[in-house]
């Protein structure tokens, strides 16, 4: 589950800059950290936590539904498992340890390597995507499509459900890498972004087994 | 408003509030007990169960009713604006434990009392020898199916079902088991003699209601739902669809016949002679 | 990046029209945006409800707007399920929370916005787009969803021909619902986020106002029970156009159609909408809740009796309400042993329930009670809340639910405690807060006038629903001609049907108070009700930032009135100890 780092880390690098103004005070200027009024960075951190536990609840809900339907249909029929997923597993998690990676020259103060690993996450996060559009091709060559099976509607729910979060997390990737940033400082944008992959992650690994074992 | 001299004329609002909530309290006593509009009977023991659970719940839930509607009256009468000082009490921790304890032994005692009858109706099945019917729902009418002297369901092949030919339920021509199947569109069923209704729905959810039984059941395709009583009284009873099915929900309707054993036999008789015609 | 300027300088509104009043960020421009949509919504399901009883007391009465002028029984059905679905999410779910929630949280806690303004925004926007798609479904060919608010499955999943209306229409609807889904689930992480961290120095937990309590707890249960929704209502859009069997059983031989569905189930979506469904209904009373315990403490120039026991019965209500979705569903097939838990606890969740009403009581007890309009509702709230919980009592029962399962009984329980009683917080919120948001006082004839109509209007509509239900009227009928022991029971739907016009109308003098003075009220002082929490200690209008910059300190409780030894009866939050006047 997602890695957390302190936040008195990040404070440390961003000494003179952004940290938790005392009260609000703000720019007029969307533009400036934390908004019109300067909101504390740490609503971003919270914002995620709160975001990530409606998304858990979200694939709760197709998981227990899955395990149901599973128990009560008799015509459930196992589909083969792509060989593909492995690989993409593998990918995703090795994505994780590269954000720790970035984060880690981040913290040193490294802007380079940080760009370079975050860049490394960035690609492997598309091509774990891709791969799950390969994976979806290697079902379909198997005769399972969206409505052949409830089997095989739930692998295509969960790993497009799922894809859809993944892309939104490569999107902020994207932006905190292009390195313009409004309302988030530089730290407080990373760190949610990192929390969030590791999320993702995490949740992939969750359905792969899901699918694996309950297909 | 909001001043600290006393509004005039304050007393208005609360003697009209204290004078609403008699009259709902007691209108509401009223109708409960005159019960102009009410159950019809029980039919079956477990109805009597039921409508016992019904009234103990009723005693409990009415004191409190009456209790809280009475003291809500009382203290917006007692406590308008008259010009005193409002008493500065942040709560009462006794009162706090006192509530919530009695409160969950009155709701939960309640609870565990509805059980015995739930259980009745729910847990167990019937005694062997019950007669077994069953029930279709299908938007927007009841089929009632009889197993015939056989005693045995014939199969059902959905790819037959056809209304306009006389077969709405899809009875396989080719399972002799089915030649005997008597099927109808009213409940017709012994008195005294244990009874199995199986719940079935051939297109959405509908729900099995008598109101005489106490018996509701919703229908659910892809299930068979068991459900089992004795009925102790004849006559004719209405059968209505209460989970909302689609357009004609207000007139899947039917009708419930209960009767004696003697004549419950005939009726079968009839029923089987018309199908050994139907069948030549 | 840059390190800011510690000067105090509060930012100005946005000057643009566009941008000041249609793409604000401002929560007190999004909050209005909300109660002024759900206004819309409450009125389109007011002018449905009253098509209703016209059709259900006079058959045979034309019209205008239906073909012929006849009411037809698929017409009967797409006017409930409409009534019902912009009532509960437009409504209900929208108003107490989204609106009065946006308006005021981010003040009483010292803030000067919520915590995402621009998520804020988007989630109104969404909400809107979800309601345009709901009511463009009412002009698509078949109409819209014939199914009720509930759509049960599977004739909400098999298409045009389960009904008119179960085409295009019940896919809107399913869309509808998505997206407002994700609207609530954007609102619910604002929420808590803003309560989490945006609370001013001094403004510990035990010294938010119960509102604020209501408020976060029901953004809790948002966050948790929408995601389920959402994905109830995909799972049910992929069975209706991409031929996936979810909830469409083998076998179904639907008007004479046998499809190719296999192995779905129809109680799938009863479990993932009921998992929903009954912590939306806590959804809609739990901000309620809070704004009765304000108002109460307010004009009774008490502090609420029992705070702390208010606090936890919200949150045991909150944690609760997750393990009783299944008494929705005692006659559905389930399995009977589960069904008597779901009974035991719902039974435990009238306990929290007994006790905020016992709580309120103590309130009143010893009171100075001023009869504001918005006292009054906030008294006949507790009057109905009493009414409607006890009639759950009988429900939450399996053995009693049999019998009274989806007949008129249910109607009348759930209008009481759930929609009336929410309606009626919403009253005293607008009575309370209207000089806080619009500068001018609400007129409290018209007030007192509309509050008198309105309360015995809804006891006279619903209390006979409750005897209907004894003679076993099931709901959803367009028409009582099939069955001969609803014969006699027309006279009762005449009565109710005529204590619903006079309701109805009695809406008038709200709506009439409501614009009217908002330009021609009576001038409003900063603080009219000399009430203790922060938003009266702003000034009136509330600043862009709502502080002007000068962010308060908490240093008590949120309901300190008639304190002994203090000059005035009241002590706001933010007044230092020392600063208090002494008697």
């Amino acid at each position: 589950m997602p890695h957390t780092s302190t936040t008195e880390e990040l404070e440390i690098i961003e000494a003179g800059g952004g940290g938790t103004p005392p009260s609000f005070a703000g720019g007029d200027d969307d533009g400036s950290p934390g908004g019109r009024f300067g909101l504390p960075q740490r609503v971003y951190v919270t914002g995620m936590a709160i975001g990530m536990g409606a998304i858990l609840m979200f694939f709760m809900a197709f998981a227990s539904a899955f395990i149901v339907r599973k128990g009560v249909g008799s015509d459930w029929q196992a589909f083969p498992m792509p060989r593909i997923l492995w690989l993409n597993t593998l990918i995703l998690l090795a994505s994780s340890l590269t954000i720790v990676r970035a984060r880690q020259f981040f913290a040193r103060g490294d802007r380079e390597g940080f760009r370079h690993w975050w860049s490394v996450t960035t690609i492997l996060g598309l091509l774990f995507l891709a791969g799950q559009l390969i994976a979806w091709r290697q079902m379909v060559i198997s005769g399972f499509y969206l409505a052949t099976n409830a089997s095989s509607s739930f692998f295509y729910v969960l790993t497009a459900a799922h894809g859809l979060h993944l892309l939104g997390g490569i999107v902020a990737l994207l932006y905190v890498g292009r390195g313009k940033l409004r309302r988030l400082t530089f730290a407080t944008a990373t760190e949610v972004t990192a929390v969030y992959w590791h999320f993702m992650d995490g949740l992939w690994v969750f359905l792969f087994l899901l699918l694996l074992l309950g297909r | 408003m909001g001043s600290r001299k006393s509004c005039a004329g304050s007393s208005a609002p609360a003697v009209l509030l204290s004078i609403v909530i008699l009259i709902l309290v007691g209108s509401t006593l009223y109708f409960h007990i005159a019960k102009t509009w009410w159950f019809p009977a029980a039919i079956t023991p477990v109805g009597s169960q039921i409508d016992q659970q019904f009234f103990v719940t009723f005693i409990a839930t009415g004191i409190v009713f009456v209790l809280a509607q009475l003291t809500l009256a009382w203290m917006v009468f007692r406590y308008r604006d008259h010009g005193q000082k409002a008493r500065f009490v942040r709560g009462n921790h006794m009162l706090e434990v006192v509530w919530t304890t009695a409160t969950l032994v009155i709701f939960v005692a309640l609870g565990v009392m509805a059980a015995h009858a739930w259980g009745e109706v729910h847990f167990g099945g019937p005694e062997p020898g019950a007669l077994q019917v069953e029930v279709t729902g299908v938007q927007f009418v009841w089929n009632f199916r009889y197993p015939g002297a056989d005693g045995k369901f014939g199969r059902i092949n959905p790819k037959d079902i056809d209304a306009s030919t006389g077969n709405p339920l899809g009875l396989d021509p080719n399972d002799p088991a089915g030649k005997d199947d008597i099927v109808t569109g009213d409940l017709y069923l012994p008195v005294g003699r244990e009874i199995e209704l199986m719940l079935r729905s051939q297109d959405v959810v509908h729900s099995f209601f008598v109101r005489e039984l106490r018996v509701k059941q919703d229908t659910v395709p892809g299930l068979v739902i068991p459900v089992h009583f004795t009925v102790t009284k004849p006559g004719d009873y209405e059968i209505t669809c209460n989970q909302l099915c689609g357009l004609g929900h207000y007139h899947m309707h039917a009708m419930l016949h209960v009767l004696s054993d003697t004549d419950f036999q005939q009726w079968e008789q009839k029923q089987e002679a018309q199908n050994a015609q139907a069948g030549q | 990046m840059s390190s800011h300027a510690t000067t105090v300088h509060h930012s100005e509104a946005p000057k643009g029209w566009l941008r000041h009043y249609i793409f604000s960020l401002d929560h007190k421009i999004i909050g209005t945006q909300y109660i002024l949509l759900g206004l819309s919504a409450v009125t389109i399901g007011m002018v449905l409800s009253v098509i209703m009883r016209i059709h259900l007391a006079w058959p045979n009465v034309h019209i205008w707007g239906f073909a012929n002028g006849v009411v037809s029984p698929e017409d009967y059905l797409r006017v409930i399920t409409m009534h019902g679905t912009l009532m509960v999410f437009f409504v209900l779910t929208t108003v107490p929370q989204s609106g009065f929630g946006n308006y005021f949280l981010p003040i009483q806690i010292g803030a000067p916005d919520m915590a995402f303004p621009t998520l804020n925004m988007l989630s109104f926007w969404l909400t809107f787009v979800s309601m345009l798609v709901l009511l463009s479904s009412a002009f698509v060919p078949g109409g819209s969803s014939i199914s009720g608010w509930t759509a049960y499955a599977p004739l909400s999943a098999v298409g045009e021909i389960a009904g008119p209306g179960q085409g295009l229409g019940q896919t809107l609807w399913a869309v509808s619902i998505a997206l407002f889904c994700g609207a609530s689930l954007m609102s619910a992480i604002n929420f808590l986020g803003t309560t989490i961290d945006l609370r001013a120095k001094g403004l510990s937990l035990m010294r938010m106002p119960l509102t604020v309590w209501g408020w976060f707890i029901t953004a809790s249960l948002a966050l948790l029970a929408f995601g389920v929704l959402l994905a109830a209502c995909i799972l049910l859009l992929l069975d209706r156009l991409a031929m996936t069997s979810f909830f469409i059983p083998a076998n179904l031989d639907v008007s004479g159609v046998l499809l190719k569905h296999a192995g779905g189930s129809p109680l799938l979506w009863q479990h993932l909408f009921w998992f929903f469904g009954h912590p939306e209904v806590y959804i809609a009373i739990l901000p309620a809740m809070g704004i009765i315990s304000h108002v109460l403490s307010t004009f009774s120039r008490k502090p609420v009796f029992g705070y702390k026991a208010m606090v936890y019965s919200l949150s045991a209500i909150g944690f609760l309400s997750f393990m009783v979705w299944g008494h929705h569903m005692f006659i559905s097939g389930m399995n009977p042993y589960s069904a008597l838990t779901f009974s035991i606890l719902t039974l435990v969740i009238g306990v929290p329930s007994a006790i905020k009403t016992f709580n309120w009581l103590g309130t009143l007890w010893g009171a100075r009670i001023q009869f504001t309009a918005a006292m009054l509702f906030a008294i006949g709230f507790v009057s109905l809340f009493v009414t409607g919980g006890l009639s759950g009592i009988f429900l939450a029962q399996p053995a009693l639910d049999l019998y009274l399962h989806d007949t008129y009984y249910v109607i009348g329980h759930f209008h009481l405690i759930m929609g009336v009683a929410a309606i009626f917080a919403m009253f005293a919120a607008t009575y309370y807060w209207f000089p806080k948001m619009f500068g001018h006082m609400m007129n409290e004839t018209l007030g007192k006038i509309h509050f008198w109509m309105t309360f015995v209007g809804v006891y006279c509509i619903f209390m006979p629903m409750h005897y209907l239900g004894y003679a076993g009227d099931p709901r959803r009928y367009a028409s009582i001609e099939s069955v001969h022991y609803l014969f006699r029971l027309q006279p009762v739907y005449i009565f109710i049907s005529i204590a619903a016009f006079v309701t109805a109308a009695a809406q008038l003098f709200f709506y009439f108070n409501f614009f009217w003075s908002i330009k021609r009220g009576k001038p409003a002082e900063r603080n009219p009700w000399r009430a203790t929490t922060l938003e009266w200690q702003v000034s009136t209008p509330v600043p862009h930032d709502n502080f002007a910059g000068h962010y308060p300190t908490v240093y008590r409780g949120p309901y300190e009135y008639s304190v002994p030894g203090a000059a005035e009866d009241f002590i706001p939050q933010d007044v230092a100890p020392e600063q208090v006047a002494k008697a």
